[in-house]
């Protein structure tokens, strides 16, 4: 089988992330997708220490560290000098966490894609936020345990869906991804590059020492999390759902007992889960057979 | 050119005349003026530049910090609310070492609301490390805002052009507008060394460690005390193209005065033509004007106040548990001096009551009779 990875390597070594650390992937592959005529542009994050101490840098790439809620908007504004310059083979790409990017950041972020910002955001979801040690975010789903959802009274809301958020903003490009399969990855960031406006993708990145489990298990979680639809793996294109199916629908328990933030629920409570994950996933489902015929009745008058 | 234009028009021209490239801003009265006339001056084509819309003011000083990294030249305009909801950000401006220049319409902070004329919420920010002006009049504005591209740029910190809500914002006044030939030879493009180049990668704001935050610090204020006289010689600059000198002050009849009264801000208008008349009278009364507070320019205000036989500092704004923010900062440049006038604090005019030429007179009539303890006053408050 021919690789379709790009080879180069932008990101270096020396970086300062946790053993396993899901993030630190996704950021090395988006690079390779993006090439270096990339400018990043980060806020509070995971990533802000990552990156490594001054005056050390494992991006590779041109950066600036923002502030927490600033992603959406430093990244217009860089856009902005850019476009002014008439400099228009530069990505500009805003790299954030959960908490970054749907509890502080989402109001930046909402703006910055209302006005149809030409800037590719990326989420990298660890479901909490890990930089400060492990408090929950509103991406954190149903049933975890972190320090401020201690194991006796643990998350019992349901993880937020930003891509349906931006989706309803109606940009032209949204999707979700997953570092185990870099490839997918890679391909919708390449095309999130080729598309003119505001562009988002949620990846999926495990955490080693917020999930609780072993380091080597990073990819096998992800995965998991694509085989039992926790997290889907789809684009939004234009508002056409594209959904990538797992070959057999997996129980959720695999997922959850591998974790040693979701060691506290019993069997009623993972049943709960499952219930939920199946629910979501007919909808998702339905969203795209619907959005599928719109698409072709619209395509047909036009 | 001359025109008869509002304050807030003094800034759009300003910035228009300073070829700005980015634009982010967020309404709020009575500041919306200065970018609704940028935003007209940018889409009839007057102006190439970008101008965002964004969602908040944080989200546009977070913009001006994006744009001004990766090499433009960037302006905003707030007021009040605006400028506290972008404090963090104005933090951020300083440590990024980034020369966005902003005008910012001093109005109160609520609650209660009031949109009358304060300094406490630009005040408010001078521990941020932002270059801060106060002007007397639009054509200082407008001069101001040219000027402090300039000296931000050389220094590499931002700066702030502050005006009173009202009395300069919304009132009129000639306004003589330089050439843009003489500007573009003034103000050259804005090419920083080190920006957001895929072609000579840097990375900025990465963690410090106290190893070398600390330094970094130091620089931020080795730049300040270089701004004292980056000032001063790009007013000496400025007045060579168009015959109008500002310096960090502005002394009105202090030569002989026995008593010096201090402002900052429209209200100085007021006051020396309340000097004028007690000079009329033959009382030796004089008015320093504190143009730029941030760096602060304590030898000259030194200088000028210990030739007096005392000071007043009239203060619109109150750090509360304190006393009025000029009122400490003068006080605290006279500390070295062993032989030192009673310096007197007078609040006043806060949330836009008018400060009447009367009034001065009343202060600095009463300031020869003061106990030289009498810590401060509040000037014709009912209570
Ligand atoms: C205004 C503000 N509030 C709080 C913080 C502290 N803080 C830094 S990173 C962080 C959490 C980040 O979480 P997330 O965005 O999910 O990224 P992760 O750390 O998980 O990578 C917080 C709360 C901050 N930097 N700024
Ligand atoms: S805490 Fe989690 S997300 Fe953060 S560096 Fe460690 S493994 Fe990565």
């Amino acid at each position: 089988m021919k690789l379709t990875i790009p080879e180069i390597e932008i990101m270096s070594s020396g970086h300062v992330a946790c053993q396993g650390c899901g993030a630190t992937l996704a950021f090395r592959y988006a690079l390779k997708a993006l090439g270096r005529e990339t400018i990043v542009v980060i806020p509070a994050c995971c990533w802000s220490i990552i990156d490594g101490p001054f005056p050390y840098s494992a991006a590779g790439v041109p950066l600036f560290h923002t502030a927490f809620e600033t992603a959406g908007s430093t990244a217009s504004g860089v856009r902005a000098a850019l476009d002014i310059k008439g400099i228009d083979n530069v990505s500009v790409l805003a790299w954030a966490g959960d908490g970054g990017t749907m509890d502080i950041g989402i109001q930046a972020l909402s703006g910055a894609v209302e006005r149809g910002e030409d800037i590719i955001y990326v989420c990298y979801d660890n479901e909490a936020y890990m930089n400060t040690g492990i408090q929950r975010s509103s991406s954190t789903p149903y049933g975890a345990w972190t320090t401020t959802t201690p194991a006796k009274n643990f998350k019992t809301g349901p993880k937020k869906n930003m891509v349906e958020i931006m989706v309803a903003h109606k940009i032209p490009y949204t999707a979700t991804a997953n570092i185990a399969f870099p490839e997918d990855f890679i391909a919708k960031l390449k095309k999130a590059k080729s598309i003119k406006g505001p562009k988002f993708i949620q990846i999926i990145s495990p955490c080693p020492a917020g999930w609780k489990f072993s380091s080597q298990l990073t990819i096998k979680l992800a995965k998991l999390s694509f085989e039992a639809c926790v997290f889907p793996l789809y684009e939004v294109e234009n508002s056409r759902y594209t959904v990538k199916k797992p070959n057999k629908k997996t129980d959720v328990r695999e997922y959850l007992n591998l974790q040693g933030r979701f060691k506290h629920l019993n069997s009623d409570a993972m049943g709960l889960i499952q219930k939920n994950i199946d629910e979501e996933w007919g909808l998702l489902l339905k969203k795209e057979r619907t959005s599928d015929e719109k698409c072709a009745e619209t395509d047909a008058k036009a | 050119m001359k025109k008869v234009i509002t304050g807030n028009h003094a800034v759009s021209f300003g910035a228009k005349l300073a070829r700005v490239e980015v634009i982010a801003a967020y309404p709020i009265t009575p500041q919306t003026e200065v970018v609704e006339k940028l935003s007209e001056i940018v889409s009839d084509g007057e102006l190439a530049a970008k101008f965002i819309k964004v969602e908040s003011e944080h989200s546009a000083m977070a913009a001006c910090i994006g744009a001004s990294v990766t090499g433009a030249r960037a302006f905003t305009a707030t007021s009040s609310q605006g400028l506290a909801l972008m404090h963090e950000m104005l933090h951020w401006a300083t440590g990024a070492r980034v020369p966005i220049v902003m005008a910012n319409i001093n109005r109160t902070l609520g609650p209660p609301w009031n949109i009358w004329s304060e300094q406490t919420d630009s005040l408010s920010q001078r521990d941020t490390g932002w270059l801060q002006f106060y002007c007397e009049n639009n054509q200082e504005i407008l001069d101001t805002v040219i000027q402090a591209f300039k000296i931000c740029e050389k220094v590499s910190l931002p700066g702030m052009i502050c005006l009173d809500a009202f009395y300069h914002s919304h009132t009129s006044e000639v306004v003589d507008l330089p050439e843009q030939k003489s500007i573009d030879k003034f103000l050259p493009k804005y090419d920083p060394k080190y920006k957001l180049d895929i072609n000579e990668p840097h990375t900025f704001g990465g963690l410090t460690s106290p190893e070398w935050y600390y330094e970094l610090r130091y620089k931020i204020q080795s730049s300040m005390e270089d701004a004292l006289g980056v000032i001063s010689e790009t007013g000496k600059e400025y007045a060579a193209i168009t015959g109008r000198r500002y310096g960090l002050i502005d002394e009105y009849k202090t030569e002989d005065a026995d008593e010096i009264l201090i402002t900052a801000g429209a209200m100085s208008q007021t006051a020396k033509e309340a000097v004028d008349l007690m000079r009329e009278k033959n009382k030796k009364v004089g008015l320093l004007r504190i143009r730029t507070f941030r760096p602060f320019p304590k030898n000259e205000v030194r200088k000028i106040i210990k030739r007096a036989k005392s000071a007043g500092v009239i203060d619109r704004d109150i750090s509360f548990g304190s006393e009025g923010i000029f009122f400490q900062e003068v006080k605290s440049a006279l500390y070295r001096e062993s032989a030192r006038p009673p310096i007197y604090g007078f609040i006043a005019g806060l949330g836009g009551r008018d400060v009447t030429i009367d009034e001065i007179i009343k202060i600095a009539e009463s300031m020869p009779k003061m106990a030289r303890n009498n810590e401060f006053t509040w000037v014709g408050a009912k209570i």
